[in-house]
């Protein structure tokens, strides 16, 4: 290792980046553009949920139900007619929903019966749908519960569940889904800004050139990691920056871990790129590896987005071999739960083995030979 | 005209397909990724962690736990026996509940006071969250109206009585496969026509090609027909697997299904060709996928419903061809679409398709350095 051959080295690289903005364009405008367009876009709260209203038979009764309906900002009621014409909106889409109170549902409450509500919900969107249905059993419970102190007598339910959510007491999920896409973004960012330039190197012939000169391998390969990493890590700096300050998401954890374990990340990430940019040697498969092996595992299978908890047992043992996975674990505990040792320390221990591995393996597969 | 086309697209299916490594990535990945992300990609929950604290010695408490272990969508990971416990195990992620009974429920449901539960959950995936909650509401629901039956508490005064249409089980399976199909035929596309252009203006090649005989027209299909070819067959075989592998219905109009997909690959062979001829190096190329690729998946309705959006992004999305392609894809799957309803997709990825294509065309000729 020889310090003035490396800093040759990052010199050139840097002057390569200014030459192709590319470069700088993927490391400060694609996290902005990127999180400022996810941040606002990417919600799984559901408001304003247009349900069809269909009461057969209006009375005290059933405007006290509708009410409640009503007065929700999760609903956006719409009354109709008849239930054919509730199912016909339902049909195209106009509504996600039915409630249907029936004609005798007066006469049942008042004979001191059981009054069965019919509610039909579309459930092509099934998560959609459940988060509905929630919704329309927190309107009835507060319906009945409302009847009962109208009535003067005490709720007569079994049993009262009290929830208390931590870390997201008001369940937003922007909270957890910015961090998450800090992730995913960081992923695509670190290979994109490595998984061409040892390729390039090799399809323009310069690599060859640079085998000629006295520089080790591993002088060219951190020739190329060291400037990544400083825009890898601005960029980083960025999304942090408008997470906390535009959308808000608290930071409960300390800055400084985030800082330490987004450059473990990082270096996971790049390490990843030069590795598909060295098994390549061409830059047209190393882009079509990275447009493969990026997004869209760190999209599905990091937790990011759907529960890893929830996958089969062979598709969670899968999931380990992306980086993303530990990072997002990391990125969401961090913001919304603060400094949890364990999770940070086993997650960051991952992320540590990774960036090695990927680097390692960079080194073995670029020896200085030519085939 | 059509010789010239004819070996123009034999070129760039060589072109393709030459390289061992290319091969293996154009097929490989995307069959291996539809079956990961198939069993990955899913809200539904089962096994949630959860913990106890009973507090209660009493029956009435143990007939409630059962309940919960009973329920295949539950799995009880830790019995704890003082409150500090409780912390540890939502921090670290052991737990995502923990059910708390407090010392007096048996007694409170005996002497017809509404007996109190808490539940303490891990709200760092909000969603996760409130999906966890709705399931353990339905089970003191199940709970409560066995209860009071039993119990003479008297009944409610009214019920809901919940069925689900075109997913009566409420699968998110059947929901997302779908999807799937369309971001993998999306990325395949792309991955085909995202970097020819730009690699052969980078290697000087194109040039070439634009001083030969052949005109923008030829240039063009020659470079859509392989992407057109490799997208259709994987599409086509992922639908197979979608409906005999995953069990996903597809009860609708085939027809309509392939009209859809040959718009949407039109469309998004027009995309992919149009980043190609406005990048100089394959590096932008790459860029330019990515700024296309990751907003087209995330805004598209595909994990989170644009109906969530605010106006203005949910307006964007308008521009996006797999959002069109979506509601065919779902709509001809679980709705049983048929021409008609589906029209109003149609159109639009027409004419992404019509304005990409032509675009690309003449950037051929019009973006030399």
């Amino acid at each position: 290792m020889n310090l003035q051959r490396l800093r040759g080295l990052i010199r050139k690289e840097f002057i390569q980046i200014f030459r192709d903005p590319s470069a700088i364009a993927i490391a400060f405008f694609m996290p902005v553009f990127l999180l400022f367009l996810f941040g606002y876009g990417v919600s799984l709260d559901a408001y304003h949920v247009p349900v069809a209203i269909v009461v057969d038979q209006p009375s005290p009764q059933t405007s006290a139900f509708t009410a409640g309906l009503q007065q929700s900002t999760y609903f956006t009621p719409r009354f109709y007619d008849s239930i054919e014409a509730a199912r016909r909106a339902l049909m195209k889409r106009r509504v996600d929903g039915i409630l249907w109170l029936r004609s005798d549902f007066s006469r049942q409450i008042i004979k001191g019966d059981t009054a069965s509500i019919g509610e039909f919900i579309n459930g092509e969107d099934a998560n959609n749908a459940r988060i509905l249905e929630g919704y329309l059993q927190g309107v009835w419970q507060s319906w009945l519960l409302q009847r009962a102190t109208a009535h003067g007598v005490a709720l007569t339910v079994p049993v009262v569940v009290q929830d208390r959510i931590w870390f997201n007491p008001a369940l937003r999920s922007r909270d957890y889904l910015v961090p998450g896409l800090m992730a995913v973004i960081m992923t695509l960012i670190g290979a994109l800004l490595t998984a061409l330039v040892v390729a390039r190197e090799w399809e323009r012939g310069t690599m060859e050139a640079l085998m000629a000169s006295p520089v080790t391998m591993g002088e060219i390969l951190l020739g190329k990691l060291i400037p990544y990493f400083l825009l890898g890590m601005g960029g980083m700096l960025l999304s942090v920056a408008l997470a906390v300050w535009i959308f808000a998401v608290p930071l409960v954890g300390s800055f400084w871990i985030l800082l330490i374990c987004s450059a473990l990340f990082l270096l996971a990430a790049l390490g990843m790129g030069l590795l598909i940019s060295s098994v390549a040697h061409n830059q047209f498969i190393a882009g079509q590896i990275a447009i493969i092996v990026t997004f869209l595992p760190a999209f599905i299978l990091s937790g990011f987005i759907f529960d890893i908890q929830s996958m089969p047992p062979a598709i969670q043992m899968a999931t380990h071999i992306v980086a993303a996975r530990y990072f997002v674990s990391i990125l969401q505990t961090l913001f919304l739960a603060g400094d949890i040792w364990p999770v940070i320390l086993w997650n960051s221990l991952a992320l540590l083995i990774m960036s090695v591995f990927f680097i390692g393996m960079t080194l073995l597969r670029s020896r200085k030979r030519l085939d | 005209m059509l010789s010239r086309v004819l070996g123009l697209v034999i070129k760039e299916f060589l072109a393709l397909l030459r390289d061992k490594t290319s091969r293996f990535v154009l097929i490989g990945p995307p069959l291996l990724q539809l079956l990961v992300f198939g069993y990955a990609a899913t809200y539904d929950l089962n096994h949630i962690p959860y913990a106890v604290f009973n507090q209660d010695s009493g029956f009435a408490s143990r007939e409630f736990l059962g309940r919960l272990q009973g329920s295949p969508d539950f799995q009880q990971v830790a019995t704890i026996t003082h409150e500090s416990q409780i912390a540890p195990l939502i921090n670290n992620k052991k737990a995502l509940l923990v059910v708390n009974i407090g010392p007096h429920f048996t007694r409170d449901l005996l002497l017809y006071h509404p007996a109190k539960v808490q539940v303490i959950v891990d709200g760092r995936n909000s969603n996760t969250a409130t999906l966890a909650l709705n399931d353990f509401n339905s089970i003191v629901l199940g709970f409560d109206t066995h209860w009071a039956l039993h119990h003479e508490w008297g009944h409610p005064a009214a019920q809901l009585v919940v069925r689900a249409w075109f997913n009566p089980n409420l699968l998110s399976r059947w929901f997302i496969i779908p999807g799937i199909v369309a971001l993998l035929m999306l990325v395949v596309t792309l991955l085909v026509t995202g970097l020819s252009v730009a690699r052969e203006r980078e290697q000087g090649t194109f040039d070439q090609l634009l001083v030969t005989p052949l005109t923008p027209l030829e240039i063009l299909i020659g470079k859509a027909l392989p992407g057109f070819i490799i997208g259709a067959l994987e599409g086509v075989f992922i639908i197979l697997v979608a409906v005999f592998w995953f069990q996903v219905p597809l009860i609708g109009n085939l027809l309509a299904l392939a009209l859809g997909m040959i718009l949407f690959l039109f469309a998004a062979i027009g995309i992919g060709l149009m980043i190609s001829s406005l990048a100089f190096t394959q590096q932008q190329g790459l860029l330019g996928v990515f700024l296309f690729l990751v907003p087209a998946i995330i805004l598209s309705g595909f994990a989170t419903p644009i109906a969530n959006m605010p106006k203005l992004v949910q307006d964007l999305t308008f521009l996006n061809p797999m959002r069109y392609f979506l509601i065919i894809v779902r709509g001809t799957f679980l709705e049983g679409d048929s021409f008609t309803n589906l029209w109003p997709q149609y159109w639009p990825l027409a004419l992404i398709a019509i304005f990409s294509m032509t675009a690309a065309g003449w950037l051929f000729r019009h973006r030399l350095q």
